[in-house]
């Protein structure tokens, strides 16, 4: 399988984000994204995952299910958590795993070790906890690209270890991983994509910082 | 304040709420017992009004607990946004719903009786009107409790919607008079105050007194399961922190 | 189909457990029916003609408000952001929402109203042929309802602007929606046929509203 985009532009609110940035990413690869605040890291996260549209440029998905979007054999895990405080934790994930189309919540929980909250309400939850239950559906639901933004953030030592083996689970059975981080997970990453260094960027990254 | 700061200690409470309980709810079935005997059956039959006068005995008081239990309401609320007392807003949250279904109460058979006497279930009177009111704060306030999620800034707003209510409770019983003989003479059914009979005002008293106690037994019960909805949620916070 | 249930389920859930509900709904119309009698006087007679077009117009209000916050918390804490990764199109997602806040607010309100008629002494002839417009009317209520909250959902402060655009939509919704509870006053042909163009209104709304909420969604989460 390989995740190919080739000259892509992104624009928001008629402002060029970036433009010219390509990338390669095959099965077992892990794919880092690096740049200044505003350089368009999120925005090419959010791109692959269908939720902006590029202005120019082409993706593709070789190895894949043709018959599907790219964004549908994708995960994205944002900033938000997407859990509701009225219901359980155990009730989030499984109207998660109903909605995405299966996947069993157990290896969610377990995941990062969650299991002992899984009928405790989500809104008893730290901001710590928030952040390993959302990342705990990349266990839970099976597609093969993973969007990861800045998952790192409001994770403690152990936390980090079980992403990071969470991760490289992912690459061995042959997934691919793109995502924005600031530290060093500690997994060899495949390739760096700085968007510093693209052409012209100097200029685009301070029309990115604007925003 | 050092026996206020006693009862302040959920567990301490628990304990008083454990001894108070049954003595409580035993009075209560005994007031009822009484009342209702005196009301239903001691009680003379209205020369106009027949049998159905009898619904008074349950209306009447229905009313003045709604009122009763909204101004234990309003007081806890202060006493919460005062002191900060910790148990009050607990008093204030758990009455809230005593006091709607007694106001409920007031409503439904205040409509029974109007249909003997008025021919229909509902006429915009200034009692039922101030009551429905009072029926719509009551809402209001259990409403704003479960929308907003933080318990501590939960509490807070309650009980300063609770005493805006409280305080605006005359002024609408005020205009709502005013607009009610603005519109037509008094003319329905009106209490002759000192003039009612003994034999009439004694299961009215009674029957006052029983929902009094009605309240107060429903009301420990109330705080109970709310101290200890409030001790679960912070044990499984406690718990949480661990994982 | 799953992904459709799953949401339903879940709104109903959170509808039944969050404050803001339908209890709150029905308060509003409750406080409606109060207000109006207040305005206007205590005289029965004159109350009872006014009292279908009143229950109708609280109704409208209260569908109106309660579906203010249909996609709002799901925009803000990230769930609309991954329900547009799903497998099924936003169009059924809004669909399975609207249809959702029906069964939560618009259906309990369309089957309250009729018997909270009696504080306007409501004529009780009126009673079944009102229930059963209003249960159907409120179906299309509901979904326009549901269509401005999707239209204003990136929006801070959308309340007014929701009411300004839905309120105009309703109209033929009311007016068909009267016409037909009118059945012991107008006889059966009129009622009858107004019922009829009642259920042709209320498929027209169930068709376009939940392809125009998909595409307004479609365009905010962009």
């Amino acid at each position: 399988m390989k995740l190919i985009g080739e000259n892509l532009v992104c624009e928001r609110g008629g402002r060029t984000v970036f433009s010219g940035i390509s990338f390669t990413a095959e099965s077992g690869e892990l794919l880092v994204l690096r740049g200044r605040n505003g350089a368009g890291k999120t925005s090419l996260l959010r791109m692959i995952a269908g939720l902006n549209e590029p202005v120019g440029g082409q993706m593709e998905l070789q190895g894949g299910r043709d018959d599907e979007d790219i964004a549908l054999q994708c995960q994205f895990i944002a900033h938000q958590e997407a859990f509701k405080p009225a219901m359980t934790v155990a009730e989030n994930l499984q109207f998660w795993s109903d909605f995405f189309g299966g996947g069993d919540i157990l290896d969610a929980l377990e995941a990062f070790s969650l299991e002992p909250l899984a009928d405790f309400s989500a809104a008893l939850l730290s901001a710590g906890q928030k952040r390993r239950l959302a990342l705990g559906r990349l266990a839970m639901i099976d597609r093969p690209v993973w969007l990861l933004d800045e998952p790192t953030v409001g994770l403690d030592v152990n936390s980090t270890e079980q992403l990071r083996q969470l991760m490289r689970k992912h690459l061995d059975g042959g997934g691919i991983i793109l995502a924005t981080t600031h530290i060093d997970l500690g997994i060899k990453e495949t390739a760096v994509l700085d968007f510093n260094a693209v052409d012209d960027q100097a200029e685009l990254t301070s029309i990115g910082e604007a925003e | 304040m050092a026996r206020f700061e006693k009862f302040a200690n959920p567990t301490q409470f628990l304990r008083l709420q454990g001894f108070l309980q049954p003595w409580v709810t035993a009075i209560t079935i005994i007031l009822f017992v009484v009342g209702l005997y005196l009301s239903l059956f001691v009680a003379p039959a209205d020369y106009q009004q027949k049998e159905t006068v009898r619904i008074m005995f349950v209306h009447v008081p229905a009313a003045w607990a709604g009122l009763m239990v909204y101004t234990v309401m309003a007081l806890s609320s202060a006493v919460a946004i005062i002191f900060r007392h910790p148990l009050a807003d607990v008093a204030a949250k758990s009455a809230a719903p005593i006091g709607l279904a007694f106001t409920f109460l007031s409503l439904v058979t205040g409509a029974l009786w109007g249909k003997p006497m008025w021919g229909t279930y509902w006429v915009w009177d200034a009692r039922l009107t101030s009551m429905f009111v009072l029926f719509l704060l009551y809402l209001g306030y259990m409403a704003i409790w479960q929308a907003i999620e933080d318990p501590h800034r939960a509490a807070r707003i309650s009980s300063i919607v609770a005493l805006v209510g409280f305080i605006n409770v005359p002024i609408i019983k005020f205009s709502v008079d005013w607009w009610n003989t603005l519109h037509q003479p008094a003319s329905v059914f009106k209490m002759n105050g000192p003039a009612i009979s003994p034999s009439i005002l004694i299961p009215l008293l009674v029957m006052g007194a029983a929902y009094s106690f009605l309240f107060l037994a429903l009301h420990l019960l109330a705080l109970k399961t709310e101290v200890n909805a409030r001790k679960l949620r912070q044990m499984q916070l406690a718990e949480a922190g661990k994982v | 189909m799953k992904p459709v249930i799953a949401i339903l389920k879940r709104d109903l859930l959170l509808a039944w457990r969050q404050g803001g509900g339908v209890g709150t709904a029905i308060g509003f119309f409750l406080t409606v029916m109060v207000l109006l009698p207040l305005g206007i006087g205590p005289d029965l007679g004159l109350l009872q003609k006014i009292a279908p077009g009143g229950l109708w117009i609280a109704l409208l209000l209260s569908v109106l408000l309660s579906a203010d916050r249909i996609y709002q918390i799901d925009y803000d804490d990230g769930s609309l952001e991954q329900m547009t990764l799903g497998p099924v199109p936003l169009e059924l997602v809004a669909g399975a929402k609207a249809m959702a806040h029906w069964l939560s607010s618009g259906l309990p309100l369309a089957i309250a109203a009729p018997f909270l008629g009696f504080l306007l002494n409501l004529d009780t002839k009126l009673i079944l042929p009102l229930l059963g417009a209003m249960v159907l009317g409120s179906i299309g209520l509901s979904l326009l309802a549901s269509l401005g909250a999707a239209v204003t959902v990136g929006l801070r402060k959308g309340g007014l602007l929701v009411s300004l655009l839905v309120l105009p939509l309703y109209v033929p919704v009311l007016i068909f929606g009267i016409s037909a509870s009118a059945a012991g006053q107008a006889g059966p042909d009129i009622s009858g046929s107004s019922f009829i163009i009642l259920l042709a209104v209320t498929l027209v709304i169930v068709v376009v509203t939940p392809i125009a909420s998909g595409a307004a969604l479609r365009t905010f989460m962009r």
